[in-house]
């Protein structure tokens, strides 16, 4: 079986997002890039069922940048078999990603697609379920736990308030979330070895799909900032604070 | 412009996020809502009374028990031939759904709307909440999911819609629901809670988690929330989570308890109307958010909250 790990290149989680000035975006400059947590959960997924045996090859993808490069190297020295990149210096929407997967999972024939449940820069949390819908494939969104059959996949879901399992018939995808694995970090030698792990670079136009934007971002703000309150020198301070402002 | 709206439901009763909703599509136009479910009869009764709605729409049939998105999506996008906007709270339920009718639309979705600033233009949050987009859609139809704390709640009597059967449902034989656990509990729900204790990593295990933040809870009738790093550290499970990859609350008032205040966590908090924090360290960001702090050993500091207030 193979599996289709689509992977975005975001600003690393630990830095903290500087608003333009001009208003136009998010400063991305000389900022550290990483790949998107939960596309790094995906591609443990993937790998974890190539190393039960219930998979025989790992495909990683992304739309984006040539230094998307970086971050399907990161997926092929954690153990992806090799990697297609489309480059675009544009931003891409999720339906326009959607568009261009969908072609790639024609090509390639996959049978399972994991992907994370969002990208934390512009938190749309989109890409999955409409692959899935122009796929006419079923999805497993936010997946906890996966087990994977011949020719179905049990996934189970957080949802609001729990856990709500699914089955899917193969060819599905599935989006991770947070809690369904751990990744792996990837090692010096697999690292090197990933260097020559081949690497295919496509463009857009070779898809023939429409990927022009839908929205317009027309101004970029900072959030209103909050205010620190006072600090208070004991519990019984706090209890009064907490009734004279008729918290309790 | 006419609009859409998803119910948000478990077949017997009308969820809360449904009311925000309501509210964010009449900024844009009649209301609509949509029921989807199986036995779900009184769900549209409730949905008819909310102040504002105008139609129901019901489609009631077994393939649509567990709304699963494979068999909704479909039916959902033939509804938006004779509707200019769908509108899914951000629940699991609707993040789920929303984006499949999208694509089947060929519409880019707007997610996790903060508001409407005309029927085209809305700003959503990006970035953790980090930064605030405007965005402007070019689409003929709107697809929206909806944050359900930026928005009021339409008031849940007043209205008088009629409810229309809807059929055309169909399963298509894609996926099949096997079992939910929800967790049963009596306490109030994070996002409709007025007061919320959260936990954080210095709780340090599990058990001392349950020993220290439920009294608390307890006696001021609180909702329970946590931070990542707790629900990583496997304290709690992840439907406690509050933050940018758990849920995104907003009550009267907030305790954060032992959390230091990362982004992604002040990202699902902030907006609440009052936040408390006491953690042992006096540099936790936690403390430039909040509006009353407290510096001590929680151990020390939270029993005794408890036994005061």
């Amino acid at each position: 079986m193979k599996i289709l790990v689509p992977v975005k290149r975001v600003i690393d989680y630990n830095v903290k997002p500087r608003v333009k000035s001009d208003g136009s975006g998010v400063d991305l400059a000389n900022v550290k890039m990483s790949m998107n947590p939960f596309d790094e959960i995906s591609v443990e997924e993937a790998i974890r069922l190539k190393e039960a045996g219930k998979a025989e090859e790992i495909v990683a993808v992304s739309v984006g940048p040539q230094k998307a490069q970086e971050t399907l190297r990161t997926a092929l020295a954690m153990g992806a078999d090799r990697a297609i990149l489309v480059v675009t210096d544009e931003e891409v929407e999720p339906l326009g990603v959607a568009k261009i997967l969908a072609k790639i999972v024609e090509e390639e024939q996959p049978k399972l697609v994991i992907t994370g449940k969002q990208a934390i820069d512009d938190d749309s949390n989109q890409t999955g379920q409409m692959l899935a819908a122009l796929l006419g494939w079923g999805q497993g969104t936010f997946a906890n736990t996966v087990e994977l059959d011949s020719d179905s996949i049990t996934v189970k879901r957080e949802i609001d308030g729990g856990l709500q399992t699914v089955k899917l018939n193969l060819p599905a995808v599935v989006t991770t979330d947070l809690r369904l694995n751990e990744p792996r970090y990837a090692s010096l030698p697999n690292i090197m070895k990933a260097k020559k792990k081949p690497m295919d670079e496509k463009t857009p136009a070779d898809y023939g799909v429409d990927i022009s934007p839908r929205l317009t971002t027309i101004t970029v703000t900072e959030p209103p900032v909050r205010q620190a309150g006072e600090k208070v020198e004991d519990v019984d301070a706090l209890v009064a604070k907490l009734k004279a402002v008729g918290a309790i | 412009m006419k609009t859409l709206v998803l119910v948000e439901h478990d077949n017997a009763n009308m969820k809360d996020a449904t009311l925000a909703v309501v509210t964010a599509a009449s900024q844009l136009g009649e209301v609509h809502a949509l029921v989807i479910g199986s036995g779900c009869g009184s769900v549209a009764e409730q949905a008819a009374k909310v102040a504002g709605v105008a139609t129901v729409h019901v489609a009631d049939d077994a393939s649509l028990a567990n709304q699963l998105a494979e068999n909704a999506a479909p039916l959902i996008a033939s509804l938006m031939e004779t509707h200019d906007a769908f509108l899914a709270p951000a629940t699991t339920t609707g993040k789920n759904i929303a984006p499949r009718v999208a694509a089947l639309l060929d519409v880019m979705q707007i997610s996790d709307i903060l508001s409407v600033e005309s029927e085209d233009t809305f700003t959503r949050p990006i970035y953790a909440g980090n930064a605030i987009a405007t965005v402007k859609s070019s689409d003929a139809k709107k697809v929206i999911t909806v944050r359900g704390t930026a928005f009021d709640k339409a008031a849940t009597e007043g209205g008088s819609g009629t409810i229309e059967a809807v059929g055309g449902a169909s399963d298509a034989g894609l996926s099949s629901f096997v079992s939910e656990e929800i967790a049963k509990s009596e306490r109030p729900e994070l996002t409709s809670a007025k007061i919320i204790v959260s936990g954080g990593r210095a709780l340090g295990s599990g058990e001392k988690f349950e020993e220290v933040i439920t009294p608390l809870a307890d006696k001021l009738g609180a909702g329970i929330g946590a931070s990542r790093a707790a629900v990583d550290a496997g304290y709690v499970p992840n439907d406690y989570q509050v933050g940018q990859t758990g849920k995104i609350v907003a009550p009267e008032v907030y305790i954060a308890i032992g959390i230091s205040g990362a982004i992604q966590h002040l990202a699902g908090m902030k907006d609440s109307k009052i936040i408390v924090a006491i953690n042992k360290d006096e540099d936790a960001p936690i403390f430039q958010v909040a509006d009353i702090g407290l510096v001590a050993d929680l151990f020390d500091a939270v029993p005794e909250l408890t036994s005061k207030v």
